[in-house]
């Protein structure tokens, strides 16, 4: 499967990565390597197969719905590159 | 004892005890050993002040006769684990000045513990590679060097920080996570001891995520022993992380010496690859013959799915991984680029600037699998091909106990030689991803050395909670290998 440049223009702003134009062609040679190389699970009959979703046999846990933490607003904001008070800054989202 | 550094961990407990040295002695031995091993880049963060507090509040607690298992014994930790107001980078630009306000699981036992923290190690991206070339803060070396060359080899990866700082005797042991074979390959190529655990056996929480249902951590360290002192520790069962299985964690070091007489060792067919250097083979061939003679029977296998393994790999791990680094979006932590005019902008760039190459394209990969019109052809057949390597496993384990395999299809190889073609470099975790997709325990053993005198490692894999058989099996190996050689420290002379 060969991925082209519309294709990784497409997955980086997907992925919310900027991709200068320069790096679309060598991005696209590498995916289109390494997807090709991944084909070869085309070659295993999969029919019947169930997909693995937990890879230790296990049901799920529960637990009470309380609160276990809280109350700590500032250490959780004291790693924002840009905070006001207790909010986050972002730039400007609604004209 | 020439120095205090010279101690294995097990071995530093029970001086500690028998007060032969203290661990004040101890942790300064270590600090200066940190500093000496700088131009090996082993560690993204220093913290001799805060060991020098820990080794104080323990020789008290010795002194009391309140020593607790891992009392005054100094570690690395790999810069993946989240350490309460020590940086925590992941070995990313994206998290270069991030102070986590918690503390991981693993990280917090080992204090419980008595454990002492020299540091933070180096290590690729993210946990996303097999050299440890892709860490924002520079490619770490491997203490070992050629005897015909004195070229820089890489430690391997992703747990390359961790690897060099053992085999340099910068630290009595380290912590690891291992994700696709981030323990054990680096420990292989380093000439140390890796055990990735069972998934679920050590709590997640606090460590980075890469790809979570990979994603395990485990003990490095200079021999078996070591490594069952200290998967005990960092071993336990968490509210936090609700993929930690609560089954007892037994003591490793009980059953250690009890030999592999009457265990059934199974060998792989498939994991002899064509292109693999001979003394790979050879070692290999050797391991059999010394379980042989210890009274271990030797039965052949089949794992028919091995070769899709890595393939499978590559998918499976960027899709989580995609996922899971969706997080960093430069506005709650991390990373923030300036000058965006709006959101998506800012996200884009701060992205864009923090994250290095080899993340990018994995997410890439990632997001390009998951995607509408992929998701089936992609990531649901990764899915199954994964029911279906797992399945080998449990078809092997009817007739065998453990498997025996190598570790990695070389030696250390140079920095730079491998980071061109992905492909390539993504071929050292060969005989190691397997395990991380059926989840079960496995551990790196040195075995040997090729004819330049680089370490080698033999892996025996598990069955899912028997990390106990796989130490003993380990050990086992350790005994008829011998392996005493240590690097030559030509890193004290840079």
């Amino acid at each position: 499967m060969s991925v082209d440049k519309d294709t990784v223009r497409r997955i980086a702003r997907l992925a919310r990565i900027a991709l200068d134009e320069a790096r679309v062609e060598p991005m696209a040679a590498e995916l289109s390597g390494i997807m090709g190389w991944v084909e070869q699970l085309n070659e295993v009959d999969v029919t019947n197969v169930a997909p693995m979703t937990s890879v230790v046999a296990q049901s799920l846990k529960m637990r009470d719905d309380v609160v276990s933490e809280g109350g700590n607003a500032e250490a959780l904001m004291a790693n924002a590159p840009e905070g006001e008070d207790r909010f986050f800054v972002v730039p400007k989202v609604v004209e | 004892m020439s120095s205090p550094t010279d101690f294995t961990l097990a071995g530093a407990r029970d001086a500690l005890r028998a007060k032969e040295v203290s661990a004040v002695e101890l942790t300064e031995a270590f600090i200066g050993a940190v500093e000496a091993a700088r131009p090996l880049n082993a560690f993204v963060t220093e913290t001799p002040d805060r060991a020098r507090a820990m080794a104080k509040e323990s020789d008290a607690r010795i002194a009391k006769g309140e020593a607790r298992p891992l009392e005054g014994l100094p570690l690395a930790i790999k810069d993946l684990f989240c350490t309460k107001g020590v940086r925590t980078t992941a070995g990313s630009n994206i998290l270069s000045n991030f102070v986590p306000p918690y503390e991981s699981t693993v990280s917090q036992n080992l204090w419980d513990a008595g454990a002492v923290m020299l540091g933070k190690t180096n290590m690729d991206e993210f946990a996303m590679g097999s050299s440890n070339e892709t860490s924002a803060f520079g490619p770490v070396f491997n203490p070992w060097r050629s005897r015909t060359s004195n070229a820089k080899l890489v430690p391997g990866g992703s747990s390359g920080g961790s690897a060099a700082a053992v085999a340099a005797q910068a630290c009595l042991a380290a912590t690891g996570t291992d994700t696709g074979g981030s323990i054990r390959q680096p420990a292989a190529v380093a000439g140390i001891v890796g055990l990735k655990p069972t998934y679920g056996r050590c709590s997640r929480y606090g460590i980075v995520a890469f790809a979570s249902s990979l994603d395990q951590a485990g003990p490095m360290t200079r021999n078996v022993r070591d490594a069952a002192l200290l998967l005990r520790a960092m071993a336990s069962v968490d509210p936090k992380d609700s993929t930690s299985v609560d089954v007892p964690v037994p003591d490793y070091e009980a059953d250690l010496e009890r030999g592999v007489k009457g265990l059934r060792i199974g060998i792989p067919k498939e994991y002899r690859i064509d292109g693999a250097p001979p003394e790979i083979d050879a070692l290999w061939a050797e391991g059999v013959a010394w379980m042989k003679a210890q009274g271990a029977e030797i039965i052949d296998v089949s794992l028919p799915h091995t070769k899709y393994a890595l393939p499978t790999y590559y998918i499976v791990a960027p899709a989580e991984a995609s996922s899971n680094l969706a997080r960093y979006d430069g506005v709650r932590f991390g990373h923030r680029a300036k000058g965006a005019h709006d959101i998506a902008d800012l996200y884009e760039k701060s992205r864009a600037e923090g994250f290095g190459r080899e993340v990018q394209r994995r997410i890439l990969i990632g997001t390009y699998v998951l995607s509408s019109g992929y998701y089936d052809a992609y990531y649901i057949r990764a899915q199954k091909l994964r029911s279906l390597i797992a399945d080998d496993f449990t078809q092997a384990y009817k007739k065998c106990d453990v498997l025996l395999t190598p570790a990695t299809p070389g030696p250390a190889f140079a920095v730079g030689a491998k980071t061109a073609d992905p492909v390539s470099m993504y071929l050292n975790d060969v005989f190691t991803v397997t395990v991380n997709l059926a989840g079960l325990p496995a551990i790196s053993v040195p075995a040997g050395a090729t004819a330049d005198g680089l370490p080698l490692g033999l892996q025996v894999i598990g069955k899912a909670f028997d990390e106990a058989t796989v130490l003993r099996a380990a050990r086992a190996i350790e005994v008829a290998a011998n392996f005493t050689a240590r690097p030559q420290p030509w890193w004290r002379a840079a």
